[in-house]
């Protein structure tokens, strides 16, 4: 039942995660995932076929108000904490090639 | 007078009688962090220049009138992973090194209108994940009890700055633990509320479906006073209850006279602590002798809240942590081609190996051809877990067991074997999935003077039933101040 993940799903999984590791840490990372899947599938012990996933201990249900904005502009803070910003826009690499 | 060795609520008390400024109470908190801060590094940041400010400010609050409440003048410590305006916020991580929020924890807006003082922010696990406080990017806090051991986690700079007697109180954060075990560890009091109690907003998310922000503190009394300051119904959050018992400190009674109290049989067996077991035995018999009905039950499924949990939460942390991409706020990497990996190299240079490792498991288990097997699984197991408690609830008040297998571990033992630490949380996971209140008050130490922790648990809305069985069992006991406390 021991779980192995490839080299193409950990590639993947790491396209999903945005996270870009080292071979080393790939390797880890890879290892540590098998053990912890391999504790997971427990799980599988359980017969669960009659239970619905319960995402919420309490019914939880949109909570709608007004489209009326309460807050003052913070727009000068909130750029403060921008790693690189030009008047009032965030700053990010070209995103489309022109 | 050492004004640290007094409770949140003894210091109110005397700033009130006017024979303690709150200068005086936030300097005395200021001079012991100086003192102490080297051996234990329970604070990320430590604000002596707002602190000061704002002591001021509130002394004349209180003296006009404005400040009323019982903790008003109080200074506290808030984890570092609650927004605070202006103040560095860095949930112990490289990625949010620089941080400064535009705006304050809903929690923490709460402790301000009774007249908090905030006199710093303390050490975490990063982003709250760990149980020991060691994976902080700002080096492990220690146990003031000991401090070759670890304090506990994620909120170990809380509960360590209470039990070292930094300051009067903490806020922390639970999301598998993380209030409950540290308080454990540390020899001090935790409440973990029902989930949806205290607001959420402005509290950094990591499972947001099982964090609740609670108090820290030297006893019960404390404890219920600042959850009745911080719980609130808050429109800004979509999770949270609308409640009308909140008046926690009206339990505060000692007397357990016919209450039902069951101790689950699956939490004394294998892995447990024969001290911490004989601790906890000694602490029911006690409620026992108070007039308690204690008697022990099959709980059920309590080896499987773990890895329901950590599916549950990881997937939770790899969507919540998406938005640390080095664009609005915090860490970016110096040198990149093109957005892509600018986010990548952002990412993988700005979170600690624990972070990653349960970004990448989340991914996977939310991934498309193992979303059903693993999460939806983990969902479903949830509400087992939950049917087995209210099973349980049906017939007692009260459920009580250890908070943690084991006393405090040495630094360095845990991080090693990452699956060894999640088993830790054995007993402390599936009161989040359930969104069950619990309670930790210290109920004895180990042959090492390491203190042991009695966890009570109660169902959900029914804090009030927890406080009043610690605060009764808490009255057969004193309080016993740390070493480094007392230094």
């Amino acid at each position: 039942m021991a779980n192995v993940i490839s080299d193409e799903t950990m590639e993947y999984v790491g396209i999903l995660a945005k996270l870009e590791l080292s071979d080393e840490e790939k390797e880890a990372a890879k290892k540590d995932m098998e053990s912890m899947l391999d504790y997971i599938d427990k799980l599988n012990e359980l017969d669960t076929s009659n239970v619905e996933p319960m995402s919420h201990v309490f019914p939880v249900k949109n909570v709608f108000r007004e489209d009326v904005v309460e807050n003052g502009d913070g727009g000068e803070e909130t750029l403060a904490n921008a790693p690189e910003r030009r008047d009032r826009a965030f700053v990010v690499p070209m995103t489309v090639e022109g | 007078m050492n004004l640290l060795s007094l409770t949140a609520v003894e210091l109110g008390k005397k700033i009130k009688a006017h024979e303690v400024t709150v200068e005086e109470a936030t300097r005395a908190a200021l001079d012991a962090i100086h003192k102490k801060e080297d051996k234990i590094n329970s604070f990320v940041t430590v604000d002596e220049e707002g602190a000061l400010a704002r002591a001021k400010e509130v002394q004349k609050g209180i003296d006009d009138g404005t400040y009323t409440g019982p903790l008003a003048g109080v200074p506290v410590a808030i984890k570092d992973n609650m927004c605070t305006k202006g103040l560095l916020t860095t949930c112990s991580s490289k990625i949010l090194y620089n941080f400064l929020p535009t705006y304050t924890a809903e929690a923490v807006i709460n402790l301000e209108k009774a007249g908090a003082v905030i006199i710093g922010k303390t050490n975490m696990d990063e982003f709250a994940m760990g149980s020991t406080t060691e994976t902080s990017a700002f080096g492990a806090t220690k146990n003031p009890w000991n401090t070759e051991h670890v304090p506990g986690g994620s909120s170990g700079g809380s509960c360590a700055a209470v039990a070292a007697e930094e300051c009067y109180y903490a806020l922390g954060s639970d999301t598998g633990g993380s209030i409950r075990q540290p308080s454990s560890f540390c020899g001090v009091t935790g409440i973990k509320p029902t989930y949806g109690t205290v607001s959420r907003y402005g509290l950094i998310a990591y499972g947001s479906s099982l964090d609740q922000i609670g108090p820290v503190a030297k006893d019960v009394t404390d404890c219920a006073t600042i959850l009745e300051i911080i719980t609130s119904y808050d429109k800004k959050d979509s999770t949270s209850v609308k409640r009308e018992d909140t008046d926690f400190t009206s339990a505060l009674v000692d007397d357990v006279k016919g209450m039902k109290i069951g101790i689950p049989r699956d939490y004394l067996g294998e892995g447990l602590d024969p001290e911490v077991k004989d601790a906890i035995l000694a602490a029911a018999k006690k409620l026992e002798e108070k007039g308690a009905i204690v008697e022990e039950f099959d709980l059920s499924l309590v080896e499987y809240a773990i890895p329901a949990y950590y599916v549950i939460a990881a997937a939770e942390a790899s969507s919540n942590l998406a938005r640390f991409d080095g664009v609005k706020y915090g860490y970016r990497t110096e040198q990149y081609e093109g957005l892509h990996n600018m986010y990548k190299k952002s990412r993988s240079e700005g979170f600690g190996p624990e972070v990653k490792r349960r970004i990448m498991l989340g991914s996977f288990v939310l991934s498309s051809g193992y979303y059903d097997a693993y999460y939806l699984k983990a969902l479903r197991t949830k509400a087992l877990i939950k049917q087995a408690f209210d099973k349980a609830f049906a017939k007692y008040d009260v459920i009580i067991g250890p908070a943690a297998p084991t006393t405090a571990p040495k630094l360095g033992e845990s991080l090693s074997d990452p699956l060894k630490m999640y088993l830790g949380d054995v007993y402390t996971v599936s009161v989040n999935l359930a969104g069950l209140p619990g309670i930790t008050v210290p109920c004895g130490q180990d042959s090492k003077g390491l203190p042991i922790g009695l966890q009570l648990i109660g169902d959900c809305f029914k804090e009030k039933n927890i406080i009043r069985a610690a605060y009764s069992f808490e009255q057969t006991r004193e309080y016993k101040h740390s070493p480094v406390a007392e230094a």
